[in-house]
């Protein structure tokens, strides 16, 4: 009795083990699913899975939020004539309405009329004489829109309003300067835009004596791309 | 100088110009209606519908917007809230991965910048912060110090502590040292540049804007430690914003 048990017990054990080293189709036995395979042979195979599994992965898109380009103008330096300026700006667009934007510029100023009049001995060396400035940043698209060229063209476009710190190096030292500005964003491609901006650079300086606010005022035309 | 900008800026056409018609992803429409705009922004007209069971595919992101082209070819930008209401070709719902408040409490890194006055002077500063844990984080800081009487660097390193990680208004302790160089500004006599280390303890805020943005707002207590008879003291308040990532 006990042995009649014993072997029915181990040859139903030697059937299951069977079936489970069976691969569960001819293709690849060591990628057959185990679990899925049939308890007993007999079980046909109802539902055979022809859906192909994809991995999901997060969608993967170019996104343009930051936008860098060259900047070149006039900058009118209190007291120092007006003259050429380059600089370069970086920024970076938030949301729609909002950016953070930091901009370096660099111009030489001229001779203030006080020197030119008196004819003497000029006030500042030449490297005192160029004027430098970092500022940083936030800016507000106030007017977003379109600008219509003809009848079949219209290229997009934003006013926007700017503020920012920064530290301008002009005449022997660095002086905490605050930017102010408005400007015009026109984008000639997707990716391209153009700006005008006009910007006033407020800051303390006692080059001619006492010490007084002076603005200096620019205004540039940049070529930006976003990336 | 100049010349390392323009050729920065150069391949920074470059790339964005390649990447103006990558492949893009292509979705199908979930929403009645897909409404495409003529610019990135909710001002900027509807030109086009695209209705529930069509494809598109997606070109580029700016903001919240996606610039998606049409069976016929018709570009246009579709906002955020629309493009999630999309499925990709696996039949799922598109995963758009924009950080979110949750990303704010875990994040790692953090760079940003502050303005304020530094013991009566203008100052401005960059910092870096690598947080080792939700609480506790290193920074790294370095500062532009202006003044009338005399101008300055600082550059500190420290640690800081967020008792609260979970809020979106988060206070914070920190503490630190570093040095300190100050130029006095003089017109008559010339005074030389002195460096120095200092130590600070301090507190403030930093809360979450929006996307990876932080505003923060900090005060500082310094002691400079001078080599004259008497240690200098100052406190410095400063205000700016940060990315986190």
């Amino acid at each position: 009795m006990e042995n009649r048990i014993r072997v029915l017990l181990l040859s139903a054990a030697l059937v299951m083990a069977g079936c489970s080293s069976l691969p569960w189709r001819d293709e690849d036995p060591e990628a057959a699913p185990e679990p899925a395979s049939p308890e007993n042979g007999e079980a046909p195979v109802v539902i055979e899975p022809q859906v192909e599994r994809r991995e999901v992965k997060p969608a993967k898109i170019d996104t343009e939020n930051w936008e860098a380009g060259l900047t070149a103008g006039s900058l009118s330096v209190e007291d120092f004539e007006v003259n050429i300026v380059y600089g370069a700006r970086l920024a970076y667009h938030i949301n729609e309405d909002f950016f953070a934007e930091g901009i370096i510029g660099q111009s030489d100023a001229g001779l203030s009329s006080f020197e030119r009049l008196s004819g003497g001995a000029p006030l500042l060396t030449d490297s005192e004489r160029r004027f430098t400035y970092y500022s940083l940043g936030f800016g507000w698209n106030a007017l977003p829109g379109e600008i219509f060229l003809g009848g079949r063209r219209a290229l997009n476009s934003t006013v926007y309003l700017t503020l920012g710190a920064g530290s301008t190096r002009f005449a022997g030292g660095d002086r905490f300067t605050l930017t102010a500005g408005a400007g015009l964003r026109v984008l000639v491609k997707d990716w391209l835009g153009v700006h005008l901006d006009m910007r006033d650079h407020v800051h303390e300086i006692d080059v001619l004596g006492s010490n007084k606010t002076s603005h200096n005022y620019e205004a540039t035309l940049s070529l930006t791309a976003f990336f | 100088m100049a010349r390392l900008v323009a050729c920065a800026l150069l391949l920074c056409f470059a790339v964005a110009a390649g990447q103006a018609r990558a492949e893009g992803l292509e979705v199908i429409v979930v929403d009645p209606y897909l409404e495409m705009r003529t610019g990135p922004g909710r001002g900027f007209p509807i030109v086009h519908v695209v209705e529930r069971g069509e494809r598109v595919r997606v070109l580029k992101r700016r903001t919240d917007w996606f610039q998606v082209q049409d069976a016929d070819g018709r570009e246009g930008w579709v906002h955020r809230s629309q493009m999630l209401e999309t499925l990709v070709p696996a039949g799922t719902r598109m995963e758009i991965d924009d950080p979110a408040r949750e990303d704010f409490t875990a994040h790692r890194r953090e760079v940003g910048l502050l303005i304020g006055d530094f013991g009566g002077a203008n100052v401005i500063t960059a910092y870096g912060a690598y947080a080792f844990n939700a609480h506790l984080s290193g920074e790294l800081a370095v500062s532009q110090i202006l003044g009338n009487f005399s101008d300055g660097e600082a550059a500190a390193l420290g640690v800081t502590h967020v008792p609260v990680p979970e809020w979106r208004i988060q206070p914070f302790l920190s503490m630190g040292t570093g040095m300190i160089r100050i130029r006095p500004k003089g017109t008559l006599v010339q005074t030389p540049a002195r460096t120095d280390q200092f130590a600070y303890v301090g507190g403030g805020l930093r809360a979450y804007l929006a996307r990876r943005f932080i505003i923060r707002a900090e005060y500082k207590e310094y002691v400079v430690f001078t080599d004259r008879d008497e240690n200098e003291e100052a406190n410095e308040w400063k205000i700016g914003f940060a990315f986190f990532f």
